[in-house]
């Protein structure tokens, strides 16, 4: 893999850059090999390349039916945080945002993380009782925040209208200045570079269309372009994970639902941070573009369309009218969907399956971007021994037989 | 944007007055006390989320307030058929198979 830097900038700009190395091969597929991937987005090739670098298996597949970070990855409004209620869920999202703090250093690929903090407004005293209980409980799990008054919000983000005439006004938020946003893209094809790098084989343009399985344990799985052999499989396929679970004959407690995000025309910087809002449920930042990146909720009914309904961008919009009021004029440039597999408990799963060596990693629903790189570190361990690793071990798939539900919803402050 | 049809109001309204509620004809178990965990684990959480055919409620929600079901295919999106609660659905995945449509 030819490194990237200053003088190799330098150097290729003297040849008219025209000698860049591809980023990745393009192999044909093997016939065997120690790991197979299904899904080649974010997940899907972080898993690859923990697996290669940290778990020494780099006879690894990553099969894709696109093409590279096409799906939910470059799909995502890009923005990272780690301030999660519970023990579980804080250690995982945690351990992602240490994984993301030395990323670009580690890929030798410019992932663009820019930490310019995260802002959970509060609109109600309940709102505020929850935060407060929420960045309690983050920094006793050494994530740091702060509680934030109105006039505090208003200090490090003076677009957002705080004054008291609004119909649901700010009255203050919780602050986690280590979040931010990051390149989408990037992450992907970073990591997908590196991955190759290590001899992992990136296949694209091939769709999994069924599991082979022989007395209960997985041997490989049927693809457009014939058999690919392998004895551990691990699927990374977000909205299309009930849809290979199917092939397997398992049934999984998701359910897939359109999940849309916009960007405006890009105007002048007027966002340097990232503004959520779960009561008016609205998210907005402002991309190195400057276009405004903005999301909100699903679309309640079940769908694998990559759009969604009308309705919904309108509500959106409405959230983020109420809290920009400036940004009523700016137009909007483009809208589109993905598809979010929803867990019932709002968190993902990470887990071994009743099929021996089939293993899933889903369920990431509306909030799986800023996750990329903790859960691909956790899945590749947990590929390579076969067991779960201690951060995944809580994300199994067991926990809705035994009720140990881990219940994010709401109370981690996502915008759902 | 769905423009769907009530069964009960006998009338198409635009889909911002109904509300999804999920895949329909789940039966409560009959005898609750003597379900195992998995059963109960089946019964609340795990759906078939079908990348086709999909069977759902819809309520009515600034309608008649009523619950009703819904054939619709999750990919196209279009909705095949509209059914009272009770009632069984007409198009099914099999169906749609046979029929030759998909």
């Amino acid at each position: 893999m030819q490194r990237y830097s200053g003088f190799g900038l330098a150097k290729h700009a003297l040849t008219h850059n025209e000698n860049w190395q591809r980023m990745w091969r393009n192999p044909v597929p093997k016939k065997k090999y120690d790991v197979i991937i299904v899904g080649g987005g974010g997940h899907g090739l972080a898993t690859a390349y923990y697996l290669a670098k940290e778990c020494g298996v780099t006879n690894v597949a990553v099969i894709e039916k696109g093409w590279l970070g096409g799906g939910n990855t470059a799909r995502n409004t890009t923005i990272v945080r780690s301030n999660y209620l519970w023990d579980e869920a804080a250690a995982l999202y945690e351990h992602s945002m240490k994984l993301w703090e030395g990323l670009s250093q580690d890929l030798n690929y410019n992932v663009m993380f820019s930490q310019r903090g995260v802002l959970n407004l509060g609109h109600t005293l309940q709102d505020m009782r929850d935060i407060q209980r929420r960045v309690n409980a983050n920094r006793l799990n050494g994530i740091d925040g702060e509680v934030l008054d109105a006039q505090q919000v208003k200090e490090i983000c003076p677009v957002l209208d705080c004054s008291p005439n609004t119909r649901y006004p700010v009255l203050g938020a919780s602050w986690q200045p280590r979040g931010g946003v990051a390149r989408h893209d990037a992450v992907a094809w970073g990591y997908a570079r590196g991955a190759d790098a290590m001899g992992v084989d990136l296949i694209q343009q091939t769709e999994v269309i069924g599991m082979r399985i022989e007395d209960g344990q997985i041997v490989g799985v049927e693809t457009t372009r014939g058999f690919i052999g392998a004895e551990t499989v691990g699927c990374v396929a977000a909205g299309n994970s009930s849809v290979l679970a199917k092939m397997a004959g398992i049934k999984l407690p998701l359910e897939s639902h359109p999940l849309q995000a916009l960007v405006s025309e890009p105007i002048k910087p007027v966002l340097d941070t990232v503004v959520m809002s779960n009561h008016v449920h609205g998210y907005c930042s402002q991309s190195d573009k400057g276009d405004l990146v903005i999301g909100a909720g699903i679309d309640g009914y079940n769908g694998y369309g990559q759009r969604g309904s009308y309705p919904t961008i309108e509500h959106t919009l409405q959230a983020i009218v109420e809290m920009f009021p400036t940004f009523s004029r700016v137009r909007m440039n483009r809208q589109w969907g993905g598809i979010v597999d929803t867990c019932p408990d709002a968190c993902p799963i990470l887990s071994a399956t009743s099929v021996k060596g089939l293993f899933f990693n889903c369920g990431w629903g509306t909030g799986g971007f800023k996750a990329t790189p903790g859960s691909g570190n956790v899945f590749a361990w947990t590929l390579a021994k076969g067991v779960a690793h201690p951060i995944a071990a809580p994300f199994s798939i067991d926990r809705f037989v035994s009720g140990k539900l881990i219940d994010e919803h709401g109370a981690a402050g996502v915008a759902h | 944007m769905f423009y769907i049809y009530c069964p009960y109001c006998g009338e198409h309204r635009e889909e911002s007055e109904f509300r999804p509620k999920g895949q329909a004809h789940i039966m409560r178990p009959k005898d609750p006390e003597s379900c195992s965990d998995e059963e109960w684990a089946d019964y609340l959480f795990f759906r078939d989320n079908p990348k086709g055919v999909h069977h759902e409620m819809w309520v009515h929600a600034t309608g008649c307030r009523k619950f009703f079901n819904m054939t619709r295919d999750t990919v196209s999106y279009e909705i095949l058929e509209v059914y009272k609660m009770g009632e069984q659905p007409k198009i099914t995945a099999a169906s749609r198979v046979v029929g030759g449509e998909k």
